[in-house]
């Protein structure tokens, strides 16, 4: 049987204004973990019942350790930013549809924005052959380092142009005009929409994860649906973020919404 | 001691014990079954089906208040044909009765789903005239006692397996509803369904729901679920389906208290996947204390 379980903080510290990294040691939850996936984190401690879902930035199989990078945003996620080292929280995964990996594949272009970054980390480890990533910012770039100790090849934009290019990730596009064989992208919908649309008329095939609010993050409850259809499909359907994603292929997901 | 009696009947159908799931929230039993022993429920209440597949609403369908959560998912179901060829199959697997939550728009929708599963392997129908999300049907037909009684009529004529019928508490006189229920011919009531509610996003200046208003559900609404099984206990003879906000096993015991024959456990399944299980032992947990050796002697007595 699956389980909630009690995971340990080992670390939980600011890595940029409102951007938090924790490490949990969660020996159950790291074994099956892959890249893309998310975990539960239960406040549950007053009037917040809910879990929050935040993506697994790194998974450390032999320690039992998993990195969670995630960004203060409401009440809950300002608790979790509260919690101690050596303090105990309710944890629950891994969850959900992650990243398809293929080792046939051997250029790879990574596209992430703002808290949409993180779970790239993982991803960059599990692939094989050049890995390219361009990341975007309003301001404050986070994890930069980690992807190049991956061995990829790091682009960054920011909006206030303080590091890197001045713009989004589009403009990265535009400069280097990449011809990767598989696109991977996370990050705000605007986003994953140019992202979209950019890769759909180079017609490179690509992978986007969706956020949407959640409530059981395991497929029962259909709160955290978005509009989908299968490639040769006219109707469409409301597919659960949380268990049929959060990562689908560009040509399931239908922007309308 | 002697061993806990469990076992309770619900218009004539035994469940080994009152534990079930509050419809909407279990899905039909296939997502919680990788965290709990469906074989320990006493019954699992599938999400609501209706005649067709249903996309529901648009998202947002979750907002988050305190001690709770709003819902808009509206209805969002794969229809009858799936669900009999799908998840009876699935749920028939494990040791636990099987109730159907109906969804419908017309009394027609309702009847044609009943009269769909007349022959179908399942053990009780839940009567959904009470969902706060769906623009027809639903509610409109839950606040009005002449239309309960008429709706439960007409689906009763269709009904082979005995039926429940899920009341809104969105009512001026909730006992005026339940009787009219009774009158109609249900079997057994549930109560109670979500209570209306809307959250604003004061940054963004809109309603969190992109539906606008949604059913609030979650253990802040478990002092009126408890007050009307009260009530509703008191002037129908219909065994009562418990729930909201049911948390714990005393929380299941209030209801039991109140009146209640069966309890059901909702929203506390998202907040702990085992909330079933946890809140069975913690009945049994009471009883054990109490040095009650029967469950039905707790019920309605206060």
């Amino acid at each position: 049987m699956k389980k909630k379980v009690l995971a340990k903080v080992l670390l939980n510290e600011a890595i940029a204004p409102n951007n938090f990294k924790m490490v949990i040691s969660a020996k159950e939850m790291t074994v099956d973990a892959t890249a893309g996936q998310f975990v539960n984190l239960y406040c549950n401690r007053g009037e917040l019942l809910l879990p929050r879902p935040i993506s697994i930035c790194e998974v450390n199989k032999e320690t039992g350790e998993m990195t969670l990078v995630y960004a203060v945003v409401g009440k809950g996620t300002k608790e979790l930013s509260q919690m101690k080292k050596g303090e105990t929280l309710g944890a629950m995964g891994p969850l959900g549809r992650g990243f398809e990996v293929s080792y046939e594949v051997e250029e790879h272009l990574i596209i992430a924005g703002g808290i949409g970054v993180p779970p790239m980390v993982e991803l960059v480890k599990s692939l094989k052959g050049n890995i390219t990533v361009y990341l975007g910012f309003r301001s404050n770039p986070i994890l930069v380092e980690e992807f190049e100790a991956y061995g990829a090849v790091v682009h960054v934009a920011t909006e206030d142009g303080s590091v890197g290019l001045q713009g989004n990730v589009m403009g990265l596009i535009k400069e280097h005009q990449p011809k990767p064989q598989m696109i991977y992208s996370c990050g705000p919908k605007p986003m994953l929409k140019a992202v979209a649309d950019w890769s759909k008329a180079e017609d490179i095939p690509t992978q986007l994860s969706l956020e949407e609010r959640m409530a059981c993050g395991i497929g029962a409850c259909l709160v955290c649906t978005c509009r989908t259809k299968k490639q040769e499909d006219t109707d469409w359907e409301n597919r659960r973020v949380c268990k049929d994603g959060p990562v689908f292929w560009r040509d399931e997901v239908i922007w309308n919404d | 001691m002697t061993k806990l009696d469990l076992r309770v009947n619900i218009a004539g159908v035994e469940l080994k014990n009152p534990v079930m799931t509050a419809s909407g929230t279990f899905g039909s039993g296939k997502e919680y079954g990788e965290y709990v022993d469906l074989n320990r429920l006493g019954a699992v209440v599938v999400k609501g089906i209706a005649s067709t597949p249903w996309k529901g609403n648009a998202s947002p369908r979750v907002a988050e208040t305190y001690g709770g959560m709003l819902n808009s998912v509206g209805l969002q179901n794969p229809g009858v044909e799936e669900f009999i060829k799908t998840d009876i199959p699935f749920l028939r697997g494990y040791d636990t009765k099987i109730i159907v939550n109906i969804a419908g728009r017309t009394v027609e929708d309702y009847c044609a789903v009943v009269e769909r599963l007349g022959d179908a392997d399942v053990d009780l129908l839940e009567l959904n005239i009470s969902c706060p999300n769906v623009k027809e049907g639903g509610v409109c037909f839950g606040t009005d006692p002449r239309m309960v009684e008429h709706v439960v009529k007409e689906v009763k004529k269709y009904a082979k397996q005995p039926l429940i019928v899920k009341l809104t508490p969105n009512v001026t006189d909730i006992v005026a509803i339940a009787k009219a229920a009774e009158a109609g011919g249900a079997d057994s009531l549930s109560l109670i369904n979500t209570l209306l509610g809307m959250v604003i996003d004061i940054h963004k200046r809109k309603p969190v729901l992109a539906n606008v208003v949604g059913g609030f559900s979650g253990p802040a609404i478990k002092p009126v679920a408890v007050r009307i099984v009260y009530q509703v206990a008191k002037s129908t003879n219909l065994p009562i389906i418990g729930m909201g906000g049911i948390m714990t096993g005393e929380d299941a015991i209030e209801f039991i208290q109140a009146g209640a024959t069966g309890v059901a456990v909702g929203t506390a399944n998202f907040i702990n996947p085992t909330a079933t299980i946890d809140v069975l032992e913690g009945i049994e947990g009471y009883m054990k204390q109490y040095g009650e050796e029967n469950i039905n002697n707790l019920r309605g007595i206060v």
